[in-house]
């Protein structure tokens, strides 16, 4: 490709060995104030460095550290955070004690950063072209025309098509994936020598992170860049990063090549977090659940033995605007069937009509056509109190425990609030029965007098499956429910909806974009793509062998699988292999979900 | 577009007579009226019999149906109607008096959008907090001032005290000085705050830290990235706050006496002059509907997702 930028005199040859690292830690410390004044400290003694042409993986659960690293390292901390000690060398000089002024000066022309949502990290007023532009803008001294100019050959480079369009646009005109190039176009646009990617992928789909992830490694071998990638999924880790430090509670726990780390891993939380990951475990004996008899996928028109849903030629249809405007078609004839007590999971990407479909199980509104029976009772016929009534048999699981908690409730309250609106009891079999359900799912009496605030994320999402319990429903819809937590977390969630499941004879409906959590947990599973069902069929069966073409690369973008733990694997070629390796196999590492 | 425009111009159609409509009551259920004020006066010695045929000249011994057809139609046609205690037409008391107060509710307006400005981008930069902490607590002082108090303070620190503004007959633009501030300084606190709080909200947005990760600068940052976002919520308060503004003329004018639009309301209100106030009520909404109507129109060019997409939007 041609020039971008006129190359900075520091930039060390490609490819060359050069003796300094691009970017080297030395006992990095950095602590947090709080509001009484005093400081804690959240990074411990981290010392790392990463070459020309080189990934290095910081991968960790949330509060390990691994983004107020990188936020050092771009001297980008938040206001109350500091840098206590050690050094941060950048080819070689130390920037810890920079100023702001001076490390303007380094930001955006030699470390270039990748944010992790491509959709509030784009100026929503601002032209893509502008921001692709900015650092040429700040940096450069370019004339408007030579500006325009790089920026039109960034936005080609990072594989945009139109150009000259792309750049009049505003970031609403772009799709995810888009903005997502859009933003690397605009890391790179000074060719830095150091790429921050932070989660720079956990936003997207899994097809499009795959496409981003092929570009980030394009570019890096291209121009020798060195990448620090920061992430909590140790399967795009695994795949796409030559050496890996684990950390925990800002701590290193292990450091060294990705392939030996996964392959031999030394510390025990290493090994924890590697077990954790859904599939590692399906890898390791089978990943599928044990069949339940009923779980057998019946053709759509026959009954099955227990009417547990039966969903029937969905269709919900949209206006797009007045009322001669086109309708766009959410859902197009979906049907498919759970039995009562199994486990059914809807996948796709984004804009697939999983929750629209959701939507019209849990009866939030009525689909255009079709049918749905849940229960025997035939859910689009209901309407005022019956239909209140219906919700207590039909109750959904948000994604995210931080919002889906009101945070002026005690959790006392979070919990009695469905026993209230149904009047189910007087005050002490309402304590009794609040009791009841805190056992269940495991968490202590002392919780309750609290606030959503004072939990953690797994703690609230129990709160929030406590709640949807309250009711004695038959079938919880659990939309996108362990997406938003920590593998660990997200491990003992599932295996507690599991537990859940045996003891009350729950149905579950299981939205997720994560196909490795899907063959944890689902017994039968249907694909959907642009409103309609393309496969379905047991778990087993579709992840085995896919029929369509459309599975097939959704189980082929799962990330994890170059890095096969356990499996003995090629060296990755440093800064020359070409484009990733599908295996055949099942997925082996999971995406942990994203935030 | 088009009929979004026309669906905009027709609802400030209907704000506008809605606003006729309702002081026309009011104004029509107080007791008394200026004809009877005028013409009871002992002094002019007139009979009720004459004084009945006066008011039938007037067309007021019709019912109030037919009066209030007759009012609209004729401010529809552009006829204001008649002011009884001056003997003038009222587009002609208007036009002599718009003009000065305009002038001041303009200056007024830009000296408040001015002053937030500044206390919002100053606090944004304030190096230290409690330099911040104080800018940022000046609007909630400024709120807090009455506009006939703070009036009378300017006059007494600016003309008594320091002596540098003559009181009487000041020359033109000396004498805008302190009824400009005395405008703009309940109005600006507002502004101001609303301008800080949307600038706080957009300075915590992801894309802030990834410009500053550019390399960009703070100053950058507030020119660049936050000043057009925080612009939109900011022009939702101005619109609302330019009825504030006339309602501020009005007390202004009064305490500074300065003629114009304020103290012809005084006026007519003393003598009950209905038709005045007519004509004056309507105007203010007139430009309210307008300020507002206006600024619903600039908001898609402020935010582009505000226009209707065309292009893709996977």
């Amino acid at each position: 490709m041609s020039i971008i930028a006129p190359p900075l005199p520091t930039l060390g040859g490609i490819g060359a060995a050069t003796a300094t690292p691009v970017l080297e830690l030395e006992n990095l410390s950095v602590s947090y104030r709080d509001h009484r004044h005093h400081y804690s400290r959240a990074v411990h003694d981290v010392s790392l460095s990463i070459g020309a042409g080189e990934v290095l993986a910081l991968v960790g659960e949330s509060g390990s550290g691994k983004s107020t690293t990188a936020q050092a390292v771009i001297g980008l901390l938040a206001g109350n955070g500091r840098v206590d000690g050690g050094a941060i060398r950048l080819q070689g000089t130390d920037i810890a004690g920079w100023s702001q002024k001076r490390l303007e000066s380094v930001r955006g022309s030699r470390i270039g950063l990748i944010p992790q949502d491509p959709t509030s990290s784009l100026n929503p007023v601002k032209t893509i072209g502008a921001q692709v532009g900015e650092a040429l803008r700040l940096h450069g001294r370019f004339s408007r025309k030579e500006r325009l100019e790089h920026i039109f050959e960034l936005l080609a480079r990072v594989g945009l098509s139109q150009p000259a369009l792309r750049a009049r646009q505003y970031p609403h005109e772009l799709s995810g994936g888009m903005r997502q190039r859009a933003l690397i176009a605009a890391a790179i646009a000074l060719r830095p020598q150091l790429i921050i990617a932070d989660e720079a992928t956990s936003a997207l789909d899994v097809t499009v992170q795959k496409r981003i992830l092929d570009l980030i490694d394009e570019l890096r071998r291209e121009e020798g860049t060195a990448v620090l990638f920061v992430t909590h999924d140790l399967g795009v880790a695994a795949d796409r990063s030559d050496r890996l430090v684990v950390l925990q509670g800002g701590r290193i726990q292990e450091a060294g090549r990705t392939s030996e780390v996964l392959a031999n891993p030394r510390s025990s939380y290493t090994r924890a977090l590697l077990a954790d990951a859904p599939s590692l475990a399906l890898a390791a004996n089978g990943p599928w659940r044990s069949p339940v008899q009923s779980a057998t996928v019946h053709p759509a028109g026959a009954a099955p033995a227990e009417a547990g849903i039966v969903v029937r030629d969905l269709v919900q249809e949209f206006r797009t605007g007045p009322r001669n405007a086109p309708v766009f078609k959410a859902l197009d004839s979906v049907s498919f069937d759970v039995p009562a007590g199994t486990t059914h999971a809807l996948v796709g990407e984004s804009g697939s009509g999983k929750t629209t479909t959701v939507r019209a199980l849990v009866g939030f509104h009525k689909a255009t056509s079709g049918s749905i029976s849940i229960a025997g009772t035939d859910v689009g016929s209901l309407a005022g109190e019956e239909l209140r009534q219906f919700r207590r048999t039909v109750q959904l699981v948000h994604q995210n425990p931080f919002t889906s908690l009101d945070p002026r409730q005690s959790i006392r309250q979070i919990i009695e609030e469905p026993l209230l609106n149904f009047g189910t009891s007087d005050r002490a079999g309402r304590a009794a029965r609040i009791e009841g359900l805190l056992e269940r799912v495991r968490l202590p009496h002392a919780v309750l007098a609290r606030s959503p605030r004072e939990l953690s994320g797994g703690q609230r999402q129990r709160v929030a499956i406590a709640r949807a319990l309250a009711l004695d429903p038959k079938v919880l819809v659990l939309d996108e429910a362990v997406s938003a937590l920590d593998v660990t977390v997200q491990a003992q969630i599932l295996a507690l909806l599991e537990e859940l499941q045996r003891e009350l004879a729950l149905t579950y409906v299981f939205i997720s974009h994560d196909l490795a959590v899907v063959a944890q947990i689902a017994d039968t599973v249907s694909v959907m793509s642009a409103g309609r069902v393309v496969e379905s069929g047991t778990v087993k069966d579709v992840f085995l062998s896919p029929r369509h073409e459309y599975t097939r690369e959704l189980i082929a973008a799962i990330p994890g699988q170059r890095g096969a733990v356990g499996v003995p694997k090629a060296e990755r070629p440093p800064a020359t292999h070409a484009t990733a390796r599908i295996s055949p196999a099942i997925p082996t590492t999971a995406k942990a979900g994203r935030r | 577009m088009p009929s979004y425009l026309a669906g905009r111009i027709g609802q400030a159609l209907l704000v506008l007579w809605a606003a006729f409509t309702l002081s026309f009551i009011l104004l029509q259920a107080l007791p008394g009226d200026a004809l009877l004020i005028k013409y009871q006066n002992p002094d002019m010695g007139l009979s009720p019999e004459q004084i009945a045929e006066i008011r039938a000249s007037y067309g007021a011994d019709q019912s109030l149906v037919l009066q209030y057809l007759h009012t609209l139609g004729n401010f529809l046609t552009g006829n204001l109607g008649y002011s009884v205690s001056a003997s003038v037409p009222v587009l002609d008391q208007l036009a002599t008096n718009l003009p000065a107060t305009a002038r001041l509710a303009g200056l007024g307006f830009a000296a408040a959008v001015l002053l937030a400005v500044g206390i919002a981008v100053l606090a944004n930069l304030a190096r230290f907090a409690w330099l911040r902490t104080a800018i940022a607590s000046l609007p909630s002082l400024f709120i807090s001032v009455p506009v006939f108090w703070l009036g009378i303070v300017l006059i007494q620190v600016f003309s008594f005290r320091l002596k540098l503004i003559p009181v009487i007959n000041p020359p033109e633009w000396q004498g805008l000085i302190l009824p400009v501030l005395t405008l703009a300084i309940p109005i600006s606190a507002p502004l101001a705050q609303v301008l800080l709080r949307s600038m706080d909200d957009v300075l915590t947005q992801p894309f802030i830290s990834v410009a500053r990760a550019r390399g960009a600068s703070l100053p950058w940052i507030l020119w660049h990235h936050v000043a057009r976002n925080a612009l939109l919520p900011t022009l939702t308060i101005a619109g609302i706050l330019f009825g504030e503004l006339i309602g501020g003329a009005v007390v202004t004018e009064t305490v500074f006496g300065r003629s114009g639009l304020g103290q012809l309301t005084q006026q007519a209100v003393d003598n009950q002059d209905a038709s005045v106030l007519q004509a004056i009520v309507v105007l203010a909404a007139a430009v309210f509907v307008v300020v507002n109507l206006i600024i619903d129109l600039i908001y898609p060019l402020v935010d582009p997702r505000l226009k209707k997409s065309l292009g893709a939007n996977a």
